[in-house]
């Protein structure tokens, strides 16, 4: 059997998307939420390269199965991670791995979140009581994160004020608005992350 | 993601994944999604097709779930293939940047200035 002709084996990234710098490391950031979110679409807006997918042998697990109320028009489902990059520098590439919320996932959670900065927690405030596991499981793991509301423009608007008390947020978790389309606007919810771990880096210098 | 031109399972992939990975007791070492991969080795013709496609592919380092993606295995089934190759020493595997219960500043300062900069 000829295995080298084989189309699958013949993949890999175009030039283009190859990382330039030997001796650069790796650092990751998840993004967790519901079906239909919006967080592969975050990791497009930001990524230098087409947004790629990582599974395990789990694939199709949702089908017939995901309830998707209020987001019927998403027709397929993630039920892997799909990611993106940034190179923050020569030395530095930064991972964005979107990641499903829901409880049968979270066996996968223990590899995503070893070693990630932090995570950004992405709300359709259609589907609000989809993050309160969520949130609960990144307060437990001690995961920092924000929350960043996808602003879906059919979605009820509510002041951030009253999302904060709805999710139960302390006062010192950052919330957000963000439109998951666009680069700037998910690059800011990244910015706000960033601040977020330096003033809880800060605080723990001064303890 | 389950469209129906990325499932690698229905189609195309005739060979069980314990084949590929050489049998239940491979061991895999602690890859990490982003620990980056890099060629130490140019490919072999007797290697297998998996291994050597990584070695083509990871000519600039990439990243396990990169090279996951590229070759639609599953991250377990690559971890498997990459200790291998690191056995072999035919890569190189470069750990991710530690992550301690707080990150260090001059990380998150670096990767404030390259956010900024996109």
């Amino acid at each position: 059997m000829d295995y080298a002709s084989s189309d699958a084996l013949d993949a890999g990234p175009r030039g283009t998307d190859m990382l330039l710098s030997h001796g650069a490391r790796g650092v990751k950031v998840v993004i967790v939420g519901g079906f239909g979110v919006g967080k592969t679409t975050m990791v497009g807006a930001v990524s230098e390269i087409p947004p790629l997918t990582t599974e395990e042998t789990m694939t199709q697990a949702g089908v017939g199965i995901d309830h998707n109320p209020g987001a019927e028009g998403k027709n397929t489902t993630t039920v892997a991670m799909d990611f993106g990059r940034i190179s923050v520098n020569q030395e530095l590439i930064l991972y964005l791995f979107g990641t499903p919320g829901q409880e049968r996932f979270w066996f996968l959670w223990n590899g995503i979140f070893e070693g990630a900065l932090g995570a950004v927690v992405l709300v359709d405030t259609r589907r609000i009581e989809v993050c309160f596991e969520v949130i609960t499981r990144l307060e437990d793991r001690r995961v920092p994160f924000v929350v960043a509301v996808n602003a879906f423009p059919e979605a009820p608007q509510h002041p951030l004020s009253e999302l904060r008390s709805a999710l139960a947020l302390s006062e010192s978790v950052p919330i957000i608005t963000c439109d998951a389309r666009d680069r700037a606007s998910c690059r800011d919810a990244l910015l706000s992350l960033m601040v977020y771990l330096c003033t809880l880096a800060a605080a723990q210098e001064t303890a | 993601m389950t469209s129906e031109n990325q499932d690698p399972w229905s189609e195309g992939t005739p060979v069980p994944l314990y084949v590929i990975t050489g049998g239940p007791d491979s061991s895999a070492k602690a890859f990490n999604l982003v620990t980056l991969i890099a060629t130490r080795s140019e490919p072999e013709p007797a290697m297998q097709p998996e291994q050597a496609a990584i070695l083509s592919m990871c000519t600039y380092p990439l990243s396990v779930a990169e090279v996951s993606a590229y070759l639609s295995l599953p991250f377990s089934v690559v971890t498997v293939l990459l200790s291998q190759l690191v056995d072999d020493e035919r890569v190189e595997a470069i750990a991710p940047v530690p992550v301690a219960a707080f990150p260090e500043r001059g990380l998150l300062e670096a990767v404030i200035h390259g956010l900024r900069k996109l």
